[in-house]
């Protein structure tokens, strides 16, 4: 495991000329974007939803587009705030839950595992 | 109201442990507070009575045999509904769990049972943690104890309230904007933010795995101090979690109590303030810095250019990993199913369960996401974001170079009315504009109370670097000695009488 103790130190360049990789004045989703985005994320929304939603997502995502109009080119992304690596653990067995109280909270079982629905078309 | 329930933790844990009373007439004055009040604050959405007597009942049998009893032992806590708890629903503010028992405790579950503090319930949230106002809670919203027609905060808002309506004396939330800070803040109690890594997040049920984080809430500094103890630490189930012990945070409040700051460097961030800022709570805020300036420190100007372009770059980074850590609502192993009429497909199931577990506020955060992750949109979304948040950690440390700690508002607003703002997301959003920074970066952060206007709580945030977390509590203990000093501590209304 690495961990650097100290916070990453550096120094801005304040400077630096806006990259408009984001145009915030044209950023716009429509009705069909926002249906294939909930189609994606698998939530079978109402039409009255996508209508509610175009405008807000609309609204938003022209906000955050803001993002763009940083000079960031150059900048190393920050996925973590704490920068650990390599974070491991000895390979030994330990307590695990037991199947019967980890079934017990399923929406459905069948023989010792969960039941899902089908997962094929008949042709498949 | 019983004296009992307007003690603070580190009195009650006293008062225990010197055999004036034990933990189960604390309890019990606690439960029956909550019995009396939270038909009208709604703060917990499932109190644990025989659990909460049981634990309290077992701290009284450890002293009673002799046994060392820890610094907060048989202290009730309300414990937010985003933690699991073995045996009890925890449902994070969401029907698609409704009714689900965790088979686990999280390890902060775990070490608070082992503390002997004694968790009263399960407090009420905005959905998933996605809210600042507990009112995107798919159960009911909670009620602000200072004035019941507005919000307490969010999305620990079940838990702030209950601190601050008396129904317990210490809370747990989590914080990924600010969901600890701003609903202290406006409640009128103590909420700190550690240092991202400092508190386990194993069985937090998670929102956005880079930047969620618990904390704790307390009427007093030194208390929410004595549960960050509790709370804190290495844990190997979770490997964001910094191998290193928890920095000194009591010691730290009791030093502050000392309310001396000569020679602390103390800087207020030109970004978080003026326009869009309320003026009763700029005022309050003024009035704070000359008071840590009256304690001795040392006042400055710094300015964080980045620092506005946190709430764009966090309405990116935490609806792209709220949209990836929700896809497990699938429906499959615990949780809701709907539509599983033996003809429909596992894809088809699956979306019309989460199109009836899911509330808006999480939808829209889900789409966002998804919209951002996309291949041809994720390097001028996400990719950039991530950037940003870089930039202003590096804001972050170039001003501490020249100041030990950074204070601002911790909300530009006091508590707002229930409703106002439930219909415009970038209305609600802006809630968060004090606090988002310090999430981005990972850095500590404790909102205190500062005063009020309009009647109303108004918070002072205090920022400090990473892994210093003693400083926020130092300095926001020498802030409270001071403000409590002259004016008196802010005690929320009484609520009994004619309350609702």
């Amino acid at each position: 495991m690495e961990f650097p103790g100290v916070w990453p130190v550096g120094r801005l360049d304040f400077q630096a000329v806006p990259d408009h990789t984001v145009d915030s004045s044209t950023a716009r989703i429509s009705r069909a974007e926002v249906a294939h985005l909930a189609r994606l994320a698998r939530l079978a929304v109402t039409e009255e939803e996508l209508d509610v939603f175009a405008g807000q997502l609309d609204v938003i995502l022209g906000s955050v587009a803001r993002v763009g109009e940083v000079a960031a080119a150059d900048i190393e992304p920050t996925t973590h705030a704490v920068p650990l690596r390599n974070v491991l653990r000895p390979d030994e067995v330990g307590p695990c839950l037991d199947r019967s109280i980890v079934l017990a909270q399923a929406p459905a079982v069948e023989d010792n595992r969960f039941r899902v629905p089908r997962i094929l078309d008949d042709e498949q | 109201m019983s004296e009992l329930t307007r003690l603070s933790a580190a009195e009650i844990a006293g008062a225990i442990a010197a055999g004036e009373v034990s933990a189960e007439e604390v309890t019990r004055a606690h439960l029956d507070r909550i019995e009396q009040v939270d038909d009208v604050v709604r703060a917990f959405l499932h109190v644990d009575t025989d659990g909460a007597l049981h634990a309290a009942r077992r701290v009284d049998a450890d002293r009673a045999a002799g046994r060392d009893l820890g610094p907060l032992a048989g202290v009730p806590l309300a414990m937010k509904d985003v933690v699991v708890t073995e045996g009890l629903q925890t449902t994070a503010g969401s029907k698609i769990l409704e009714g689900w028992i965790p088979p686990y405790d999280a390890t902060i579950t775990r070490k608070i049972k082992d503390a002997g503090i004694v968790m009263l319930g399960k407090t009420n949230m905005d959905e998933f943690a996605m809210g600042s106002s507990t009112e995107n809670s798919a159960f009911h919203p909670t009620h602000n104890p200072w004035d019941l027609g507005r919000i307490p905060g969010g999305s620990s808002g079940g838990s702030s309230a209950a601190v601050s309506a008396f129904e317990a004396p210490l809370g747990i939330g989590t914080d990924t904007g600010g969901s600890i800070r701003q609903p202290a803040a406006v409640t009128g109690i103590v909420g700190h933010k550690p240092t991202y890594g400092g508190v386990s997040r194993y069985g937090l049920i998670a929102f956005s795995s880079s930047l969620d984080q618990a904390g704790p809430f307390g009427r007093t500094v030194l208390d929410a101090a004595l549960l960050h103890e509790v709370m804190g630490g290495h844990d190997p189930c979770d490997s964001t979690s910094i191998p290193q012990g928890v920095p000194p945070v009591a010691a730290a409040a009791r030093e502050g109590a000392g309310a001396d700051l000569t020679g602390v460097r103390v800087a207020v961030v030109q970004e978080l303030g003026g326009e869009g800022y309320q003026p009763g709570v700029l005022a309050a805020f003024q009035e704070a810095v000359s008071t840590l300036r009256g304690l001795g420190a040392t006042v400055l100007e710094v300015s964080c250019p980045h620092f506005d372009y946190a709430l764009a770059a966090y309405y990116l980074i935490a609806p792209s990993e709220c949209s990836s850590n929700l896809a497990r609502f699938d429906g499959v192993r615990y949780g809701l199913r709907v539509g599983d009429d033996g003809v429909r497909s596992l894809e088809e199931v699956m979306s019309l369960t989460r199109e009836a577990g899911f509330g808006p506020e999480v939808k829209r955060r889900i789409m966002i996401g998804t919209y951002a992750l996309s291949s041809g949109y994720y390097d001028a979304y996400y990719g950039q974001a991530q950037k940003v948040r870089t930039l202003i950690s590096r804001d972050f440390a170039a001003a501490f170079e020249q100041a030990d700690v950074l204070v601002s508002p911790s909300s530009p607003f006091v508590a707002f009315g229930i409703g106002e703002r439930v219909d415009d997301p970038m209305a609600m959003y802006v809630n968060d504009l004090c606090t988002l920074p310090a999430s981005l970066a990972g850095t500590p952060a404790i909102s205190v109370p500062c005063g009020l206007s309009e009647g109303l709580p108004v918070g002072l945030q205090v920022m400090a670097p990473a892994l210093a977390d003693d400083w926020c509590y130092r300095v926001a203990a020498a802030f409270e000695a001071a403000y409590v000093g002259t004016n008196g501590p802010l005690r929320a209304p009484e609520l009994i009488g004619g309350a609702a």
